[in-house]
């Protein structure tokens, strides 16, 4: 049983993001984007028989799918929220072409829209965190990650330096995304380094800036993908998995379960690391990028950072990672977080990259990475020629 | 006194033994008996084994930073006072705990061995951190 080719990634719609959500409403927000995603596929709303969604933190609520494909007006044979974190977006990728292949539907809209939540307007956690972490100030993910960042260091010596360069190689990439929230300043390792410290050893510029946006992908089976009027993005990969959710109780605070899910995705494929022309890693801390290109084979464990550091990570470089500036550079809009690094994927192998287009790019690996280095989504996405 | 703004524990009946001891400035997790693993937090089953038999016992307390951050600025508001030191402590039983570290933050490091400091924080609850030994 194989994913491999099911189904294929023909529209894209993406705001850019906003630092304040003013009037806008994530319900308004995935009424926008879905009907740029399904014109640019070239469908109309009626093709749509399927449907996958995130509930925003902003506008919680229960059975939340059938609610918004009902204020979308959406007839679907299939409908699901995905509530895996920031895996969600990716995760929703093969479980359309799940759909697809089972024949349950042909035209799959996968769609996730967020309000810039406040802190204390994010949705509860579930009773033992309540219990066992926010009474120790262990709240947000910015402490998890700092503490994978200090493991990191402590067992393979990576440095600050080399957790910065990943911000400051993102940001390079941004300033040719128009749609980047940050893209008028490029930044030096020094920047970063002199940012102030937020959660030791992590500084501002390597932690994400909460945003307002939202995208939607059209995942569609064969058939349509041939009519489409874009080129196809494959789905020739896909693997996902989890062991934890509190970095705590994970089995190792420095080895991922990044690793299972991109082995399976790079099996179903039948590729490697090495065949990859581009890398799309979940980065919601710089340490993030550098598990996960470990995990995911792309170097050893634990040379993460001096891969990092002398591999040029910019569109242009030898090594193209998150070449839409990354959330770092991007902004994280609540639980859309993770879907750029999907879109970017999807619009590079289109070759839509405009600026910043990696050349004779056709195969790419995309990683949603959710809760702290908990719920891992790995994605092998192809352009045929 | 002053009044106390975080978060506290809300026991469950699962967890209230837990609670409890800490109130007595006693450090007991729960082993299956099973399996013969130690487990933290409190459970129903055995996360190793899925058998239906923990057990409460008393342990040592002492233990290793597995990892830490000093937390400069706080996302909820409560933790205003911020700094403070969040840490990962492995105990000598195997389990790891979330907790505090009752330290000057230039004297935390990865690995050094902690032990149990009971921290009375209201009349009613009492949290589970550590300090250096």
């Amino acid at each position: 049983m194989s994913l491999k080719g099911k189904a294929a990634a023909i529209g894209i719609g993406e705001l850019k993001p906003v630092k304040e959500p003013g009037n806008l409403t994530p319900l308004g927000l995935m009424g926008r984007v879905a009907a740029e995603a399904i014109a640019d596929a070239g469908l109309e709303k009626k093709d749509i028989d399927g449907f996958l969604v995130g509930v925003p933190f902003a506008d919680p609520g229960m059975i939340y799918p059938a609610s918004a494909a009902e204020v979308l007006g959406l007839n679907v044979r299939m409908l699901n929220q995905v509530d895996i974190g920031g895996a969600s977006p990716a995760g929703m990728i093969w479980r359309a072409a799940a759909a697809i292949d089972a024949g349950m539907c042909n035209a799959v809209l996968c769609l996730v829209a967020d309000l810039n939540a406040r802190g204390d307007q994010k949705p509860p956690v579930i009773s033992v965190q309540r219990e066992f972490e926010a009474p120790y100030g262990n709240v947000g993910a910015n402490c998890g990650y700092a503490m994978i960042a200090h493991r990191h260091m402590y067992e393979y010596g990576t440095t600050a330096r080399q957790m910065a360069k990943v911000a400051v190689d993102q940001r390079a990439n941004a300033l040719k995304n128009p749609l980047a929230t940050f893209n008028d300043k490029a930044l030096t390792i020094d920047d970063v380094l002199n940012s102030r410290m937020i959660v030791d050893p992590l500084h501002l510029y390597e932690i994400v800036s909460p945003v307002t946006g939202g995208a939607a992908i059209i995942v569609a089976s064969p058939d349509v993908a041939k009519r489409s009027k874009n080129t196809p993005v494959w789905l020739i990969g896909a693997g996902e998995y989890a062991n934890h959710s509190t970095i705590t109780y994970a089995p190792s605070l420095t080895e991922s379960p990044v690793k299972p899910a991109a082995e399976a995705a790079f099996k179903m494929a039948g590729l490697q690391p090495k065949d990859m022309h581009l890398v799309c890693p979940y980065d919601c801390y710089t340490i993030t990028v550098i598990v996960t290109l470990e995990d995911a084979g792309f170097c050893k464990k634990g040379q993460g950072g001096p891969f990092v550091a002398e591999h040029d990570l910019t569109y242009a470089g030898d090594f193209p990672c998150n070449t839409h500036g990354g959330q770092l550079s991007f902004g994280q809009p609540g639980l859309a977080g993770g879907m750029s690094h999907v879109t970017e994927g999807i619009r590079q192998l289109m070759g839509r990259g405009g600026e910043r287009q990696v050349k004779n790019a056709s195969l790419a690996y995309v990683n949603g990475n959710g809760g702290i280095m908990s719920e891992q989504a790995s994605l092998i996405l192809e352009r045929r020629s | 006194m002053s009044e106390y703004f975080k978060p506290l524990p809300k026991p469950t009946p699962t967890s209230r033994p837990f609670w409890e001891a800490a109130k007595r400035h006693e450090l007991t997790i729960q082993r299956c008996g099973a399996c013969q693993k130690f487990v933290y937090y409190p459970r129903d089953r055995c996360p190793h084994c899925f058998a239906d038999k923990l057990a409460w016992q008393r342990v040592s307390g002492r233990g290793k930073l597995h990892s830490y951050t000093v937390v400069r600025r706080a996302s909820i508001r409560s933790f205003g006072d911020a700094p403070y030191i969040l840490g990962i402590v492995e105990l000598d039983e195997g389990p790891r705990m979330t907790t505090n570290i009752v330290a000057a933050p230039e004297k935390v490091r990865v690995e050094m061995p902690v032990e149990v400091y009971f921290d009375d924080v209201t009349p009613e609850h009492t949290l589970v951190k550590f300090k250096p030994a």
